[in-house]
């Protein structure tokens, strides 16, 4: 801690509840930080731990429902915890501006970006509409975005999220704040994107001398490019550290578990094991060796085999020949950032769209000619099951686990309801891991990670040969994640089922696949055994892939490291 | 410019898109009214006592004597030169008809939409800047009152306090009173046609007579109009991209107008294009109590009297101005949000 002068902001015993329609909930519960001139403060932590909330309170930016009911918040020694409206109008953006997650979302979609950073200064400052416009020109230039002049009339439809993200640092820095809070400022942005975003917005604070709060669920992204770190686990600070100290030697249980479930360069599956939790899944079998040294007989059959494939959206080429093909029970991962086509590969292979060219071969049999309409009537609808990315959105609202589960049975193998049915569903939850008093629960009912067991138990319900797993753990919190990854390869190596693994994250996809296809705009730019893609990669394209995958333990990245701390 | 021109072309695709549905209204209502009980030929005979051989007559010169698809085609052909028939009633072709009588209708809707406008949306914004307060119950309970009365009572309701108690508004009959000469006719718009003659005399008794008629059909409309601003108000108000003005320290009018509502008047948008066609073809009741000469009256009086091919007329005219706000609307909404011309 560097108490050499007074922090610039300091929270005191914070606590914030929200009135809900099952009471009171208290989502912050004692917060006590500080946060030093130029500093980086990271607030690492799983969805609701509080870490986002504790921003908005410090923002005053609550929605309706929440409010401050303990505690002080005092900036650059003045407590603002109770703040007028005009005091806080007049601390935004000039004194204390924020980032978002969804940079989409968080611009105006009817006004062009110049006029909205252009909205950002004059609302603090007594200049003309021109003279605003010249420094959101400059502001443009200084957060990198390519032809500055030709994107300050753009619209945010026509950006894509890294420059959405980029015009909204923009907007935060144009009154040179103080404070800067980002709130998981690279989640659901590609690894490149998410590198060389955090790079701006480290080199534009130490530049500015401005201070920052990184609030985000990834250590390696804090390990990266905060000074110090604090966990919370809900609404609670549990440790407070330098990120190398507290990830490489963590002291609370929770940080613990939190470090083991978060996948790096060398971990297993098997590393990540968490400590059983209360019986919830069974126990998991120790794997000897990591996903990619096992071998199977070269004559094994191929069960999927791509050729050519290629798919076009009216004038644009999505996927653009690509060709591979996988064993049975073998798992192939296919790699790449937003745009790359990974998706439409997989929506293709499941047969859920139509390709345009190029032939799928399932088991020998053409499966590509099938018009998707009518493939849930061939009996390889069966064979090939699909584990969407978002557990929510692809459980059927108004069933509970145990329809969602019966739902292929009933459709596909024509099972009636009965003993037999229920054996089945129990069987299939079991499997996935999901206590069966919780069968008669609906999606809304049900935490995250549930909902991800009864997508797995739906799609191996019909035992498949082969299975498509579409970032299956893209919206999961990491220690969720690692037991979910657990439990897809002990299905695999159980009922010897073959994967196709879509993700953009390199970790996930090293530890899970054998094999690995990395594509770009459609294309196969490199495909190869995982162990040597990861290790020694042969084309440009993975090699920058693979630099931006941010290591837990890595090196510290941070420019301000350099500097004094209380410069400001 | 481009933006401009892709308006443009989509404005053009959906008027292309829309000519089979005009060509479907047309056929319907040719059919409708064949199978709608009452023969004009006996209706429009001398009188009863006329007798088989004159209805035989009018029958003929009519054209009903031709079997129903011969007749249609020749509807059709008439209707593609822009003879729209004439009307038995009036005794004038149904073109020249309407084409008096539609400025009338049209006048009345647009001040009624433009009352209907002004007071929803400020309305609707004011509830959702403080949802469940006071404001948004005075709101909901004005709004459930606009819809629940029919428009004939609350017309009634009003010649009855402003005219006959109060004695501040005209007589409810059309749209001069009898001393004010009409002006020259240049649009058939009276406000604007006075205006343009510099007769403000003239124009403010034409105003007169049309605040009362306007407002009964302004308070039907008031209700959607104002529950959607709110609901978009709430939505965008909600939003993230509000957030971030609020986090940027944005002033609270430039947060509520050029960022919340905005954005919330697009659904305002359609939603007012919905009611503008709705309110010119049920405005009849509101025609018929104030003796408003205008086209929906004027097609119910056809319609009593058996008299098809101004019904017809009426029929189609209402189509093709559903097409037309339909296309104003899109064309309004290409530019007020700048993704939809993507396509």
């Amino acid at each position: 801690m560097r108490d050499t002068a007074s922090p610039l902001l300091a929270i005191d015993d914070l606590h914030v509840a929200f009135s809900t329609r099952r009471g009171i909930v208290e989502a912050v519960r004692g917060v006590s930080l500080a946060v030093a001139r130029g500093e980086t403060l990271g607030i690492v932590g799983e969805s609701g731990s509080g870490k986002s909330v504790t921003a908005f309170a410090i923002t005053r930016l609550l929605d309706a429902a929440g409010r401050i009911t303990a505690g002080t918040i005092r900036f650059r020694g003045e407590d603002i915890t109770r703040a007028s409206s005009k005091q806080l109008r007049s601390l935004h953006g000039a004194a204390i501006s924020m980032i978002f997650q969804n940079p989409r979302g968080a611009l105006n979609p009817i006004r062009s970006v110049g006029d909205q950073i252009a909205d950002a200064i004059t609302a603090h400052e007594p200049v003309s509409r021109q003279e605003a416009r010249a420094r959101a020109l400059d502001l443009l230039k200084a957060v990198l975005i390519r032809e500055p002049d030709k994107r300050l009339d753009a619209y945010p439809h026509e950006l894509s999220g890294g420059m959405c993200q980029r015009v909204m640092i923009a907007m935060a820095i144009a009154c040179e704040p103080a404070l800067l809070i980002a709130d998981e400022p690279t989640t659901g942005l590609d690894v490149t994107t998410q590198k060389t975003v955090m790079d701006l917005v480290a080199r534009i604070t130490a530049e500015r001398g401005m201070a920052m709060i990184l609030i985000t669920h990834d250590l390696g992204l804090a390990s990266r490019y905060c000074q110090r770190a604090i966990v919370m686990e809900q609404g609670r600070v549990v440790e407070e550290a330098p990120p190398h100290e507290l990830f490489s030697r963590p002291r609370h249980p929770y940080t613990k578990r939190l470090v083991a479930a978060s996948p790096t360069a060398t971990s297993t599956i098997a590393d990540l094991a968490p400590p059983a939790e209360g019986g919830d899944a069974p126990a998991i079998r120790p794997a000897s060796a990591p996903a990619g040294e096992r071998r199977r007989q070269p004559g094994t059959p191929m069960l999927l085999e791509v050729q050519h494939l290629v798919k076009r959206y009216d004038g644009l080429t999505a996927v653009d020949d690509v060709s591979f093909a996988i064993r049975a029970g073998e798992s192939l991962g296919l790699v790449g950032e937003s745009g790359s086509g990974k998706s439409t590969i997989s929506r293709m292979v499941c047969r859920l769209i139509d390709c345009s060219a190029g032939e799928i071969l399932f088991d020998g049999q053409a499966i590509g000619s099938l018009p998707a309409r009518d493939f849930h009537r061939s009996t390889q609808r069966k064979d090939i099951q699909i584990v969407f990315q978002d557990p929510t959105d692809s459980l059927n609202p108004r069933f509970n686990a145990f329809d969602c589960i019966a739902h292929p049975l009933r459709r596909l193998l024509a099972m009636k309801d009965g003993a037999a049915l229920t054996e089945r569903v129990r069987e299939c939850a079991g499997r996935a891991g999901l206590p069966f008093d919780l069968l008669e629960r609906f999606p809304h009912q049900l935490s995250g990670g549930q909902k991800a067991r009864v997508g797995i138990a739906r799609a191996i319900a019909c035992r498949p040969r082969l299975l498509i797993l579409d970032e299956p753990t893209a919206a999961l919190d990491v220690s969720v994640q690692a037991v979910i990854l657990q439990l897809l390869d002990r299905l695999r190596r159980e009922d010897d089922l073959a994967l196709l693994f879509v993700s953009h994250d390199l970790n996930v996809v090293r530890m899970m696949c054998e094999r690995t296809v990395v594509l770009q705009n459609g294309k196969v730019v490199e495909q190869g055994e995982s162990q040597a893609l990861f290790t020694a990669p042969r084309t440009a394209y993975a090699r920058t892939l693979l630099e931006a995958v941010l290591h837990l333990g890595g090196p510290v990245a941070h420019p301000a490291g350099e500097m004094t701390p209380a410069a400001t | 410019m481009s933006q401009l021109s892709t308006i443009a072309g989509r404005a053009g695709r959906r008027f292309v898109s829309s000519l089979p549905a005009l060509f479907g209204v047309l056929v319907f209502t040719f059919l409708l009214m064949r199978v709608l009980p009452g023969d004009p030929a006996v209706f429009f005979a001398s009188g009863p006592t006329a007798g088989k051989e004159e209805i035989e007559l009018i029958r003929k010169q009519m054209g009903l004597d031709k079997p129903v698809p011969e007749q249609l085609l020749r509807y059709l052909g008439d209707i593609g030169s822009g003879n729209l028939g004439r009307s038995l009633t009036t005794g004038q072709p149904v073109l020249s008809d309407l084409r008096s009588r539609l400025p009338a209708s049209l006048e009345l809707t647009f001040s009624a939409l433009l009352i209907a406008l002004l007071t929803a949306v400020p309305l609707g914004v004011a509830a959702a800047l403080r949802p469940n307060s006071a404001i948004d119950h005075l709101v909901r309970f004005i709004c459930a009152l606009g819809v629940c009365v029919p428009t004939f009572v609350s017309g009634l309701l009003l010649i009855y306090a402003f005219y006959y108690l109060l004695g501040w508004a005209p007589d409810p009959t059309g749209r001069f009173d009898i001393f004010t000469s009409p002006p020259p006719q240049v649009t058939g718009f009276l406000l604007i046609d006075f205006a343009l003659a510099r007769d403000w005399e003239g124009w403010s008794a034409a105003a007169r007579q049309l605040v009362l008629p306007a407002l009964t059909m302004a308070l039907f409309v008031v209700a959607p109009l104002a529950r959607i601003t709110r609901a978009a108000m709430l939505a965008s108000l909600g939003s993230d991209f509000v957030r971030t003005a609020r986090s940027l320290g944005l002033s609270r009018r430039k947060i509520v107008v050029t960022y919340a509502l905005r954005n919330a008047i697009l659904p305002v948008l359609t939603i007012a294009g919905i009611v503008f066609s709705t309110m010119l073809g049920a405005n009849v009741l509101v025609e018929k109590v104030f003796s408003w000469p205008g086209v929906a009256s004027y097609a119910l009086d056809a319609l009593l009297s058996s008299d098809y091919a101004p019904v017809q007329g009426f029929v189609l005219l209402m189509a093709s101005i559903f097409v037309l706000v339909n296309l104003t609307v899109d064309v309004l909404y290409g530019i007020a949000d700048p993704r939809v011309s993507v396509e």
